[in-house]
């Protein structure tokens, strides 16, 4: 039998696509194969990754795999995730989820990440306390700095003004 | 231009080679992703609470912050556009491969020039992204910075202070951005050292991937390198690092070029004067041989072997002649081997055109 898409080699794989549920089989040389499979790369699914999030996930959430006891299943209270499908499918179902699951969630982070803690922009409207704590820790900096340079009087400008900050922090 | 025209128009501005240091680099992209406070995330979401989103996205775009910052902004739902329509976004990078599942759940945002979109209810409810030639990642981040401040102003973003921006998937956690550079390596693979980098940016936290994101192969020498981690550093942090190794990646490339150039003069003359007679006179192409073939001209072009020859115009060819793309310029849906006669036929009269 003659490939189906070059007539000239023999056929040697069977292809199949599936496009819109109506499924099409095609017996293809090695080469054309190659290049069908290459042609419909714009479609292709998702390269496994959240499958190994979710052994990592799993592992973070059942601890010890030998152990024998029952673990009690937490759930989100807010969507009702459990935490077997999140582990399941990597994804976390809303976002009260990383609240819900608590004290598990940072040392996932910590290995996805190697840091927990969020250093990057916060927003204006809501961000609340954190856009205290970014300007201190930002300004804490600028201090280091103005010490280093022996910029006294700008120091104490700085000073003052963590100081301001942080008391309306409390 | 509408959304109806940017899918019949296979130019887009990232294809434009006037960025800088577009001899290697292809374009740069940021996404930032958001989450809406008190929904499910999108793969849990209903349908009723999907249209919500849809809604307040649709509402929250017409702010005048980022009307300013970005201009124009339009919003389609999947449901809008044909098939073709929508495999065509793909092909242009301007939405995932994942927005062509359940398209009754999911909507577009795009601006007028392509540069600015939005991901409605991807694997986040919002995915912001921009998009432009050469190597431009600070004014990509400015663009969907301003565009997140804009959304912000209107809508509750769920963010924690420890945490940073919540996101459906733990990896994106914290700032949400993917920043990442399309680069044109041939001189690193022709001379074989392009693996030992491969490993080298691993171990710099960085991700390789093909041209068409996750788990594609890089096909015509064109690789996508973006960053892996999300929290625990700032936007700015992100960038500067994939800036400073883009950068490297730019200058080792260049001297390869210039070393092979020098070295082995015929051969890379020869390779490209025949990738130029192929694509010129080719019946028949496939899209594979057409994307290395197009490769090969590029770096003639980048090299000042062929003259006469619009760098934008290798790139515009490769999107041109993905499938879906193909389909839409014929106005019919053709079977593999039609399209390989169709794609050697656009190719041709493209190149043609020039030299006449």
């Amino acid at each position: 039998m003659l490939c189906d898409r070059c007539q000239k080699r023999p056929a040697q794989v069977h292809f199949t696509q599936v496009i819109n549920n109506t499924k099409k089989q095609m017996s293809l040389c090695t080469v054309c194969a190659a290049e069908m499979q290459a042609e419909s790369m714009a479609a292709f699914p998702q390269l496994n990754l959240h499958d190994f999030l979710a052994g990592l996930i799993n592992h973070h959430f059942t601890g010890n795999q030998l152990q024998t006891k029952a673990i009690p299943q937490v759930s989100c209270e807010k969507c009702g995730a459990t935490e077997a499908q999140v582990a399941k499918s990597g994804l976390f179902g809303c976002s009260e989820c990383y609240s819900q699951f608590g004290q598990r969630v940072k040392p996932l982070l910590k290995r996805i990440h190697g840091s927990s803690r969020h250093t990057g922009k916060v927003p204006r409207r809501t961000g609340g306390k954190a856009i205290i704590t970014k300007e201190i820790r930002i300004l804490k900096g600028q201090l280091q700095e103005a010490i280093n340079q022996e910029e006294f009087e700008k120091a104490a400008r700085l000073r003052d003004r963590i100081k301001e900050l942080e008391q309306q922090l409390q | 231009m509408s959304l109806k025209e940017t899918v019949s128009n296979p130019y887009s501005k990232w294809l434009d080679a006037s960025g800088p240091e577009s001899d290697v680099i292809i374009s740069s992209r940021v996404r930032i992703a958001r989450n809406l406070v008190g929904y499910p995330f999108p793969h849990l979401l209903g349908y009723d609470n999907a249209d919500k989103i849809i809604y307040a996205v649709q509402s929250a775009i017409l702010s005048s912050t980022i009307q300013k910052a970005v201009g124009e902004l339009e919003l389609s739902r999947m449901t809008e556009l044909s098939p073709t329509e929508r495999q065509i976004l793909v092909e242009k990078h301007l939405i995932s491969p994942d927005m062509l599942e359940h398209p009754e759940k999911r909507a577009v945002v795009l601006s007028t020039n392509e540069v600015v979109g939005i991901m409605v209810n991807e694997e986040d409810h919002l995915r912001i992204q921009c998009l432009l030639p050469g190597l431009q990642l600070k004014e990509c981040w400015e663009l969907a910075n301003s565009v997140d401040d804009g959304l912000e102003q209107i809508l509750d973003f769920a963010f924690t202070e420890e945490m940073g921006y919540l996101t459906s998937c733990p990896t994106n956690v914290g700032t949400g951005l993917r920043a990442s550079v399309m680069l044109h390596l041939p001189a690193l693979v022709m001379t074989q050292q392009i693996n030992s980098i491969l490993t080298t940016l691993s171990k710099l936290g960085l991700t390789v991937r093909g041209l068409y994101g996750e788990g594609t192969q890089a096909t015509g020498n064109l690789f996508q390198v973006s960053n892996q981690v999300t929290l625990g550093l700032t936007e700015d942090e992100i960038i500067d690092n994939l800036i400073m190794v883009a950068m490297q990646l730019v200058t080792q490339e260049r001297a390869a070029r210039r070393a092979l150039y020098k070295e082995q003069k015929y051969q890379i003359e020869d390779r490209v004067w025949r990738a130029y007679g192929l694509l010129k006179y080719a019946r028949t192409i496939t899209s594979m041989d057409a994307m290395n073939l197009l490769s090969d001209l590029r770096l003639g072009v980048d090299l000042n072997i062929i003259p006469n020859i619009p760098r934008g115009l290798v790139m515009e060819l490769i999107v041109m002649t993905r499938p879906a793309f193909l389909n839409k310029l014929k106005g019919e849906e053709l079977n593999p081997a039609q399209r390989d006669i169709y794609r050697a036929t656009l190719i041709r009269e493209k190149l043609n055109s020039l030299s006449s």
